[in-house]
């Protein structure tokens, strides 16, 4: 490869590596001593997690639920319109099951009660 | 997640009255101005009412008649009594939903209080008007076609309402909060690049289609109770 191209590969790899280094030192003086962070770092998976769990589930649903509704409006055309409602129907239906999860998410991440008990029992001084 | 800045809630400040009501509450301010704008829109085009409509009664007409057909399509005939009720369910949601992306207003809707009132007032109105059509004989309704599973029909049933509560409240109040925390995230991110111009018109979309589906299915849940029971 050229020069420029190796140059700029070097100076990449140079901030990655350092990077990392550099990020591993910020990140354990945040904490005081002995607080076991790991409940929140659960909790804040889960929300990740649940949410994209639901939009794969909730994509599989209205990717079925539009393949019927454009089958159906290219057997008959004419009744385009009413295929078109019942079907913008049935994605609302399904979307909702994923904006349940999505309210779950933000509980957990927002509005989690149990929260600053458990924070007090492990130790944070919030 | 502070609430920004609301003009409502500056024009309360600014007047003295109501501060500590309209920082805690903006979703009953917006909803202030939701029926303000509402009644605003009726004034204008219902007052002098003439045969040959022109401008503002027009708009007036045309939202009336297509809402009203086709509900009544979906409660049947003997359901066209209910339409006030879901003509009030669709246009205050939908313009509830609409004011959220104006910056410095906040949609009523995005708060459970607001979307589970709604979601109640189905609740009651259904009974209501089952009871009122059939009488006592509305309890057939929860009691199935075969008679000896009733017990586990009944429950079943029970369940099935309850749900319809949840169900309506935290559709409409998942889709209004997620509108306004993408909104959020994206003027945080990129708001001099314009970047929550896509987002809004996928946002109008939603917010109509939210509306239609409260309203639908509301309207599902009157005719089931003014049907009789198989």
């Amino acid at each position: 490869m050229s020069k420029k191209q190796f140059f700029s590969l070097a100076i990449m790899a140079t901030l990655l590596i350092g990077g990392t280094a550099w990020a591993q030192e910020a990140a354990p003086a945040a904490a005081p001593k002995g607080a076991d962070l790991s409940f929140f770092v659960y909790t804040v998976l889960a929300a990740g997690f649940g949410m994209a769990i639901a939009a794969f589930g909730c994509g599989l649903g209205q990717g079925m639920a539009v393949k019927g509704a454009v089958e159906g409006t290219a057997r008959n055309p004419e009744a385009g319109g009413k295929i078109t409602v019942t079907m913008l129907i049935g994605l609302a239906m399904i979307e909702s099951l994923a904006i349940y999860a999505l309210v779950v998410a933000l509980i957990l991440l927002y509005a989690y009660p149990m929260a600053p008990r458990i924070a007090t029992f492990i130790g944070l001084p919030a | 997640m502070e609430h920004p800045f609301l003009y409502i809630t500056w024009i309360m400040e600014q007047l003295g009255i109501g501060v500590h009501f309209a920082h805690t509450y903006p979703h009953v301010t917006g909803a202030w101005v939701v029926t303000g704008i509402l009644t605003l829109f009726a004034v204008m085009g219902a007052t002098s009412v003439k045969l040959v409509p022109g401008g503002a009664q027009n708009v007036l007409e045309v939202v009336v008649t297509s809402i009203e057909d086709f509900f009544a399509e979906i409660t049947g005939e003997h359901g066209r009594f209910l339409f006030p009720l879901l003509a009030s369910y669709f246009l205050f949601i939908f313009l509830s939903n609409m004011i959220g992306l104006v910056p410095g207003f906040f949609s009523p809707t995005a708060n459970m209080n607001t979307t589970l009132a709604l979601a109640l007032i189905t609740f009651t109105v259904t009974h209501v008007v089952g009871l009122k059509t059939h009488g006592i004989k509305y309890a057939k309704h929860f009691m199935g076609s075969i008679w000896w599973l009733t017990p586990l029909f009944l429950i079943i049933e029970i369940i099935s309402h309850i749900a319809r509560i949840l169900s309506l409240t935290f559709r409409l109040f998942g889709n209004i909060v997620a509108e306004d925390l993408v909104l959020m995230i994206l003027i945080l991110l990129a708001g001099w690049f314009l970047a929550p111009l896509p987002m809004l018109v996928l946002f109008l979309f939603a917010d109509f289609v939210q509306a239609f589906i409260f309203t639908l299915l509301s309207a599902m849940y009157f005719a089931g109770a003014l049907e009789h029971a198989h």
